[in-house]
């Protein structure tokens, strides 16, 4: 009898000795939750605010931007965005808005086809060769650009190219972003092939299995690569740089990189409204499709 | 699958293989017998044997300058750029609400960072009463002059990358996240400290990742152009002068491709030598956890 009350309480001191424990890992989980939640914060603050204060801005007057650190206009003003709008070229900004969607579209298009053929070509099939090939691919992932670019240059500049589009679209509808091939290769890895047997075995050429099967069950993926193409084309600064000469020809990357040169000293509510503006397309699409590039980058992971 | 040719495969990969040759493997070759001639647009090539080389190893300042700068750069920009990235999905990893926006908020950056109107901005932001100096006002601090002295000047491109860690965070995170729950379940049953399991489980199952990331940073920091030439111009003295800067020039400024093409295999020698290291490296202390991997 006094052996089972000894055991009842020592059962007890051990449950409230649990509780306690119990409470206190409580409070300390709730304390570093709340460290948690500070530190991100305050670090999400502090990484957005410079773009939150470009915003904020662009409507202040020129006297204003260098006046206080706040980000709200006292004064607002679209001065900025309409001379900005009018640039210092004969163009408006609409044509080199234009010019940035005639390089995006093809490039866009030809990058889709291209890579989903190839990766289904590496991902589906047996061919000779095919190793030391996959294996290329991989090795022009790390290959950095540095090296092939004065040769291209060269190549582009034989064939009459220059100050063209075509050094831009031309190398993605081969296929030229590895990246892009190697992370729909891993996603149809992760798709079994079933459906596409069996429709093989209903007499399906396989042009037919990659329209009809493949190419729907490979449409997340595709989109990801659209989107981070149509991303990596609106920033690229070094290609049409090096490539195009006339203004008219310019995407908004140059023509921005042009009106700081011409009148960043005196306007620079109207170089921060064409900031903005320059932006804006990247930043609507990112919200508009987050899902995909985030998973897109978990699948493969990317540069940048 | 019958009756088909054992080279159907091949066609469908034959516009990579192209591609292939004509944008990368000849260029490839190309810069290299280049970087041996004296090749002036309109002039042709020369062979000139070594002397690219021989000038740049012992004449030219200029590349021993933005040599140092490269790899100050990328010794600076790579480590804080991957330990901010792991700090931050080491603290998203937790079941907090408002993890989607915190990723976002975290990975705008890198979305918008290629961007010259980002550099434009930067401009702003460490210009002499920019918006850093501004906010330094209000707590009574003097200005710097961030684009006046090298090394301020080298901080300001360091940041607009690490700024943009939200790709590799976003890498981190989901690689955390598919660590199997038991484990820790089990090191909290031993009553391991959260330190310890961080050491003991968390760190050794990311090396795969640590390494891509690690790889992939460096490849590309080596590459380093937007920052410099919009933000700092290359300078002070120098100080930002990249060498994909000093190639950029070369090449397309002063059409002297011979010398850009051996300044550009410089460049890509020492890439490549790191990576050879770093994977030579990797059996050492990246850890693959049996066969899950693939």
């Amino acid at each position: 009898m006094s052996q089972t009350m000894l055991d009842d309480s020592a059962a007890f001191d051990a449950d409230a000795e649990a509780a306690r424990h119990l409470a206190l890992q409580e409070r300390r989980g709730r304390i570093s939750m709340i460290l948690r939640y500070a530190v991100l914060t305050a670090v999400g603050v502090l990484m957005l605010y410079p773009l939150i204060w470009l915003i904020g801005a662009s409507f202040k007057n020129n006297a204003e931007i260098f006046a206080s650190p706040g980000f709200i206009p006292k004064d607002p003003t679209l001065s900025g965005y309409v001379k900005g709008w009018e640039t210092s070229t004969p163009y408006t900004f609409g044509r080199f808005f234009w010019n940035t969607f005639l390089i995006i579209a093809p490039k866009v298009i030809f990058t889709v086809i291209s890579c989903a053929a190839v990766a289904y070509g590496f991902a589906r099939f047996q061919f000779p060769g095919k190793r030391i090939l996959f294996a290329s691919l991989i090795a022009t992932l790390l290959l950095p650009n540095v090296v092939t670019r004065i040769p291209q240059y060269l190549l582009f500049s034989e064939m009459g190219w220059l100050d063209s589009y075509l050094p831009l679209w031309v190398p993605s509808a081969f296929a030229g972003d590895a990246f892009f091939v190697f992370m729909l290769v891993q996603f149809l890895r992760s798709i079994p092939p079933d459906m596409e047997e069996a429709a093989r075995v209903d007499g399906a050429k396989s042009w037919q299995v990659l329209i009809f099967i493949v190419a729907p069950m490979l449409t997340p993926a595709l989109i990801s690569v659209a989107l981070f193409q149509f991303m990596w084309t609106m920033n690229d600064f070094l290609g049409p740089l090096i490539y195009l000469s006339s203004v008219e020809k310019f995407p908004v990357s140059l023509a921005l990189k042009l009106s700081i040169d011409t009148s960043e000293a005196f306007d620079w509510n109207r170089i921060l409204a064409m900031s903005v503006l320059a932006l804006a397309p990247s930043l609507v699409v990112f919200f508009m499709a987050q899902k995909y590039f985030i998973e897109g980058i978990s699948a493969g992971g990317v540069k940048g | 699958m019958s009756g088909e040719s054992r080279f159907l495969g091949f066609w469908y990969v034959l516009p990579y293989v192209i591609g292939l040759l004509i944008f990368t493997g000849v260029p490839f070759v190309a810069s290299f017998w280049l970087s041996f001639t004296d090749y002036r647009l309109m002039r042709g090539a020369e062979f000139v044997g070594l002397e690219n080389y021989v000038d740049l190893f012992t004449a030219d300042r200029t590349f021993m300058r933005s040599l140092n700068v490269t790899l100050a750069y990328v010794a600076l920009t790579v480590p804080l750029k991957l330990a901010f990235a792991l700090f931050i999905a080491v603290i998203l990893n937790y079941k907090l609400r408002a993890i989607g926006f915190f990723r976002t908020a975290y990975y705008v950056p890198s979305i918008l960072g290629g961007s010259i109107a980002v550099a434009v901005l930067w401009r702003y932001i460490f210009a002499d009463t920019g918006l850093v100096n501004m906010a330094l006002g209000v707590f009574g601090i003097e200005a710097i002059n961030w684009f006046g002295d090298p090394a301020t000047a080298m901080f300001t491109i360091t940041l607009l990358r690490v700024w943009q860690f939200g790709s590799a965070m976003v890498i981190f995170l989901a690689a955390l996240q598919s660590i199997d729950k038991s484990l820790y379940e089990a090191a909290a049953i031993d009553g391991a400290s959260k330190w310890r399991v961080f050491l003991s489980i968390t760190l050794p199952l990311l090396t795969p990742v640590i390494f891509f990331n690690l790889v992939m940073q460096m490849v590309q920091a080596f590459q380093e152009f937007n920052g410099p030439y919009v933000i700092t111009n290359g300078g002070p003295l120098r100080a930002t002068y990249l060498l994909p800067l000093y190639i950029y020039e070369t090449a397309f400024k002063k059409f002297d491709m011979g010398y850009a093409s051996a300044i550009a295999w410089a460049l890509f020698a020492i890439i490549m030598v790191l990576t050879v290291v770093a994977f030579w490296s990797s059996k050492k202390w990246v850890y693959y956890a049996g066969d899950k991997r693939s």
